[in-house]
């Protein structure tokens, strides 16, 4: 067998994984950067020491994220507390005018998902790091990476769309509920999270 | 370990003798599952009506011809539901939990075998894409999905409010109760009271012991397709009737 023979044939091979493999899945995702810097680390460090459900409440009939509204954030930041650009940005334009912060919500769910948090983190007892990982340790907030053909976020897969060497809260697809669900015995039917 | 909540079967029991055909479980039905306003040129073959009022004539009594409204839906069969057996897509689900018979849209191909399947009816297609007119669209329940054109879609026993239900009882550490908890809208529109939910697999609860008393009857209960949900009446016209064929109106004769 003649290797050159086969050569375009290998390059072509070549080629198209890296498409496929690389090119293409880095071409899907856009990032968009959140539209206010936030340090998680600094709120639940020493000096502030708040918990997550300080901010994120999750009572019966919060839909989805429990992202705290800009209300919540003025009991506190009323006034700037020192003088960054991302403080001043929160106190300027959300807090003074009542508007509230245009999160892009990493963890964001289809319309046809009924997620409760209340049922994992009140009934189930998990904690918020188990789906979430150190989300909450963070300094900053990274770019939200959106999916340009369904709209959907990166965080559904995880860092890696082959699911090799992710983490074990990384991905949030319905293969990742389902597991869950049968390892705690919980029934899987359609309708239990479909609406 | 997370330990399931128990068993239940949810169910439903109507009174025809208080039901006095007007119609408010048909409407609160549609507002509560994001049924859009029928297209024009529906009829009453093509609309969406999970919940239908229908006017059933007593056969064979001209002199003194007398009429009950049934309020028919999906009758939630227990065993072998036909719809479930005949879906190519698996999107009828049975869940072992609730004993609800589910539609699952998003994977239904459109073949519509469940409908012509189902002895009740109780099945509808989606000849057209959902629209509301302009505004109307902030009248829709977040808590339930829409449903494209090319689907069949039915009664869900108002899932969307179970899990309301199981979310508030996930907060207050308690469970869900059906007919207290959980009481769908229908149930709750209903002015006279005519419909009763509740779980079936509880004996102590209202439903279970209302089931046995006598007047009590399930629509073509011979094809043992042991649907739950029952109907009851005091008139024996009324029972032998709707046990032969389910409804028979001027206009058409539902047959089973």
């Amino acid at each position: 067998m003649n290797l050159q023979q086969y050569r375009w044939f290998l390059v072509g091979i070549v080629v198209a994984a890296i498409t496929g493999w690389i090119v293409f899945p880095a071409a899907l995702y856009e990032r968009i950067e959140q539209p206010l810097q936030f340090s998680h680390n600094v709120h639940i460090g020493e000096a502030v020491g708040m918990s997550c459900t300080d901010c994120h409440q999750m009572n019966a009939g919060e839909r989805g994220a429990a992202i705290p509204a800009v209300s919540k954030c003025a009991e506190c930041h009323s006034e700037a507390i020192g003088t960054t650009e991302a403080e001043l940005k929160l106190v300027e334009d959300y807090i003074k005018t009542e508007r509230e912060i245009p999160w892009l919500v990493y963890s964001q769910q289809p319309q046809n998902v009924h997620f409760s948090h209340i049922a994992h983190t009140g009934r189930a007892n998990i904690r918020c790091e188990e789906c979430h990982g150190p989300h909450g340790e963070s300094e900053s907030l990274r770019p939200f990476e959106r999916n340009r053909i369904s709209g959907y976020s990166r965080d559904i897969w995880g860092s890696s769309i082959t699911r090799v060497g992710n983490a074990p809260w990384e991905g949030k697809k319905m293969d990742d509920c389902a597991d869950c669900h049968t390892k705690r015995g919980v029934v899987n039917s359609c309708l239990k999270c479909h609406q | 370990m997370q330990t399931n909540s128990k068993q239940s079967r949810y169910g439903m029991l109507i009174d025809l003798d208080r039901c006095t055909g007007c119609g408010a479980c048909m409407l609160a039905c549609a507002v509560e599952n994001n049924i859009p306003p029928a297209h024009a040129g529906t009829t009453d073959r093509t609309g969406l009506t999970w919940m239908r009022v229908h006017r059933v004539e007593q056969e064979g009594n001209d002199a003194s011809t007398q009429t009950v409204y049934l309020p028919l839906m999906c009758q939630q069969c227990d065993e072998h539901p036909p719809c479930e057996s005949v879906c190519p897509q698996k999107a009828v689900e049975y869940d072992p939990e609730t004993g609800i018979v589910a539609q699952i849209p998003v994977r239904c191909l459109g073949c519509r075998y469940c409908m012509t399947a189902c002895p009740y009816h109780a099945r509808y297609f989606n000849w057209w894409d959902p629209s509301w007119p302009a505004g109307m669209e902030k009248t829709l329940n977040p808590g339930v999905s829409t449903r494209m054109r090319g689907v069949v879609e039915k009664c869900n026993l108002c899932h969307g409010r179970l899990q309301e239900a199981r979310e508030q009882a996930a907060a207050s550490g308690t469970s869900v109760v059906a007919g207290e908890t959980f009481v769908p809208a229908c149930v709750e529109a209903c002015p006279t009271r005519a419909i009763m939910i509740g779980d079936l697999a509880d004996p102590e609860s209202e439903i279970a012991r209302q089931i046995k008393t006598p007047g009590t009857f399930r629509l073509l209960e011979q094809l043992g397709t042991q649907p739950k949900v029952y109907y009851s009446s005091a008139r024996q016209w009324v029972r032998e009737q709707l046990q032969r064929t389910i409804a028979s109106t001027r206009t058409e004769v539902l047959n089973g």
